[in-house]
């Protein structure tokens, strides 16, 4: 059984995002995700300020297995990419909750994050798989 | 549900995780692909290779059926245990499948199939049968571990009798050896030294559970194909198939010419492939950007020519990407492949990575 931390939000495209008290959304993947990625070997992270849509292709992780794109959660801009994953990918597979994080969007729109699926709904999601 | 290998329950009680290969219940890995990549590079780890198809080859005509059959020359073989890999042609040259023979005497062959292939490759070996005194026989007798890596021997060597310890200790690389049931064989497919085991079915949980004892960590698919490619060996249907000349796959060693009135099946096809100019090449590539290469990716060259990935991985030992690549001989010693939407510059190199631990790049 994956772990899913109930103070997260997901998208059924297996990203999480935490709201932060500045109002910015932290983005990585469930660990669910790895599980199904295998071993994670390259990330390939967005660039800063970029201007993103909720839903578009912003980042790629690549696993012993095959890539796989990173959708962003919410729409908004780029503000922090998490630069260690680039010496470490496999973080993403020990810690994809805590340092496997993958950046952070300053949403356009603040209501935007109450979109994304709970932890129960999430956990129903991948059980259906 | 899929066929299951006899060590089937030893992947499950190891916490493998399972998927479907040619039909089969394999294991990718029993956790982390990469561990179990760095174990064979540093130490031993085992694989299931059941699936593979052992085909005896039996009889007074064996000798000049496999000549014919095969384009490497079987009468090469002429100490009983020596083995020797081959492509088995079609008559347009295209590589049907590559394969290992070991020798037993004049009449008796052990031929090692892939698994995706065995349906078709027997049926190819019985109808060329037809014409010789021969019997091609697939022996389901066996289970098969490839036990890997710089202490598989010593580890393995552990767990034998003291016949097989006495008959195996000597065994020079690509010879083979029966002794109590097992029939050992100092080959592999992963650039390290170790052994492929025939093990009889009734020693199947024993053999494996010893060799777990002795600290030999299974290993899975996912490994085993990291580091095949990384040692530069072809996998069948990916890297080569039957509209593929060895010629272009980096095969052109396993290919015999001479006794020249030797007419192995596809042997008219190459020779006119030869005086008409072979195209191709399977070269090597390492990414100089960043990205993992993958099969199947288009690869451009200097002089404009395409070519194509046909094996990618990002490479554990090297921490880069790695791949092999159909390309234009005429191709120079820079490319660019294009992955996912972007041109990213590649070294050409021989298709050779790593051997014995060591980089060769």
């Amino acid at each position: 059984m994956s772990d899913i931390p109930s103070e997260l939000k997901y998208a059924s495209s297996h990203e999480w995002a935490r709201l932060e008290d500045d109002g910015s959304v932290v983005v990585g993947i469930s660990d669910h995700a790895q599980e199904l990625l295998g071993d994670v070997v390259y990330v390939e992270l967005p660039e800063m300020d970029a201007e993103v849509a909720a839903g578009d292709e912003v980042a790629v992780v690549e696993s012993v297995k095959a890539a796989s794109d990173i959708y962003a959660p919410v729409s908004g801009t780029i503000i922090e990419i998490n630069d260690n994953l680039e010496d470490a990918p496999e973080t993403v597979n020990t810690d994809s909750y805590g340092d496997g994080w993958m950046f952070r969007i300053q949403p356009s729109n603040d209501g935007d994050i109450n979109e994304l699926l709970d932890a129960d709904a999430y956990a129903e999601s991948i059980a259906d798989e | 549900m899929g066929l299951k290998t006899p060590f089937y329950q030893h992947h499950i009680d190891a916490g493998a995780k399972m998927v479907d290969f040619g039909g089969w219940d394999m294991p990718i890995n029993y956790g982390s692909q990469i561990d179990e990549h760095q174990t064979v590079r540093t130490d031993a780890g085992m694989f299931d290779v059941s699936h593979m198809t052992i085909v005896d080859v039996t009889g007074a005509d064996a000798k000049p059926y496999l000549r014919k059959l095969l384009a490497n020359d079987i009468a090469k073989l002429t100490e009983s245990g020596k083995a020797l890999y081959s492509g088995m042609l079609n008559e347009d040259g295209g590589v049907i499948d590559d394969l290992i023979t070991y020798y037993i005497d004049d009449t008796f062959y052990r031929v090692v199939v892939n698994a995706s292939t065995r349906e078709k490759d027997l049926a190819w070996m019985e109808k060329q049968a037809q014409d010789f005194d021969v019997k091609v026989a697939h022996n389901p007798d066996y289970a098969m571990l490839a036990v890997q890596g710089p202490n598989a021997i010593a580890k393995t060597q552990s767990v034998f009798t003291d016949a097989q310890k006495q008959a195996s200790k000597d065994i020079g690389v690509f010879f083979a050896v029966e002794s109590d049931g097992l029939f050992i064989a100092r080959t592999g497919y992963t650039g390290e030294d170790g052994y492929e085991i025939m093990v009889p079915l009734a020693q199947v949980d024993t053999f494996w559970n010893a060799l777990l004892d002795a600290g030999v960590k299974p290993c899975g698919l996912g490994a085993r194909d990291t580091l095949r490619l990384e040692a530069g060996m072809n996998l069948y249907g990916q890297d080569m198939d039957e509209t593929v000349s060895p010629l272009e796959a980096n095969m052109g060693w396993t290919i015999t010419w001479e006794p020249a009135d030797r007419d192995f099946i596809g042997r008219k096809a190459l020779e006119q492939q030869k005086a008409d100019g072979v195209k191709n090449k399977l070269a090597g590539l390492v990414l100089e950007g960043k990205g993992v290469m993958r099969a199947h990716m288009k690869v451009i060259c200097e002089d404009g020519s395409i070519g194509e990935t046909t094996s990618g991985t990002m490479s554990p030992t090297l921490k880069k990407s790695i791949a092999f690549a159909r390309i234009p001989k005429t191709a120079g010693e820079q490319v660019m492949v294009e992955m996912r939407g972007k041109q990213v510059p590649a070294k050409v190199v021989k298709a050779c990575f790593v051997r014995n631990g060591k980089p060769l790049i």
